[in-house]
């Protein structure tokens, strides 16, 4: 069995202690891998992965990601939503890691929407 | 679904909606006996009796948005495909277990496929959540608390990527440890 490395823990937590102290204010975006049953089925969890790798090689901490179910448009997973701080929300469809990682670079971090992969605007009314 | 690491994935993802702030997953593979069992224990709503016979029929689901449920009608057949079964077991204001038997070596049983991944999805979606996972691969163990990695990251929070990043390692390092089947 492998030791959970304690050094290891304490040496990320000092790390991300001085990189947030240089750094205040909120998150930048806000993105939403939708992880129902078809989502998965369909890769939804290659998506978030790739979302989380291109994160962590570029070292961005301000962008939230998280994670919902089924919205009912089963046929057009794997869906991520980007939520820019402030602007409406925008669905991409049919999502692999090559469109999580461009949509990451162009959209999340420089504000261009990348309207080939886009379903919709705004967010879903849940009923 | 083509990988069990899936199926795990789906059915963590039933807790969460169910409001569980606990989840369990153990994973037993047991050579002697040819057997993968996966158990799935949450600390979520739960279901009725009448629910829970009612969630292996594939148009019977609790959202508002569809008419199908087919998470565990296809771990149910995906268990039954190679001899096991799953089973249910719930309570409402308690939780629900979920308990899948595979035949560890049968041609149909699906691959394990890539739990790390499965994992940092859980995690990283559901920070919130404490969440422990044990592979058990006859008699030598994996266990994953992130509880105890919560209470020594202090402040940061679990979904920090310097953090996943590191249990992506941690994690694949222990399951090669314990010679974990694919």
């Amino acid at each position: 069995m492998t030791k959970l490395k304690i050094e290891d823990l304490k040496k990320i937590k000092e790390k991300v202690h001085s990189q947030t102290a240089l750094r205040e204010g909120g998150q930048r975006a806000k993105v939403t891998v939708h992880m129902g049953t078809c989502g998965i089925a369909s890769g939804a969890r290659e998506v978030l992965n790739a979302l989380m790798r291109v994160i962590e090689e570029t070292g961005v901490s301000d962008v939230n990601i998280t994670t919902s179910g089924c919205m009912g448009l089963c046929s057009r997973e794997p869906l991520v939503t980007v939520e820019l701080l402030g602007k409406e929300p925008i669905k991409y469809e049919k999502m692999d890691e090559m469109k999580m990682r461009q949509v990451f670079k162009r959209h999340v971090m420089e504000g261009e929407i990348q309207t080939p992969f886009v379903l919709a605007k705004g967010a879903e009314i849940v009923r | 679904m083509l990988e069990l690491a899936l199926h795990i994935l789906d059915i963590v993802e039933n807790s969460v909606r169910a409001g569980a702030t606990l989840v369990r997953i153990l994973i037993r593979e047991n050579r002697a006996k040819d057997l993968f069992l996966m158990r799935i224990t949450d600390n979520g709503s739960g279901m009725t009796p009448e629910e829970r016979q009612r969630a292996l029929d594939p148009f019977y689901t609790t959202k508002k948005v569809r008419r199908v449920g087919l998470g565990l009608p296809m771990l149910s057949d995906a268990a039954d495909r190679t001899g096991g079964k799953m089973t249910l077991r719930s309570k409402p204001g308690t939780g629900t277990v979920v308990e899948a038997a595979f035949g560890l070596s049968h041609i149909d049983r699906q691959p394990m496929g890539n739990i790390v991944s499965t994992l940092i999805t859980i995690i990283v979606g559901n920070p919130g959540i404490d969440l422990l996972y044990r592979h058990e691969v006859d008699g030598r163990s994996y266990l994953l608390d992130t509880k105890e990695i919560k209470k020594e990251l202090e402040d940061v929070p679990l979904n920090h990527p310097e953090v996943t990043g590191f249990l992506r390692e941690h994690i694949a390092e222990g399951l090669s440890d314990i010679g974990a089947a694919a």
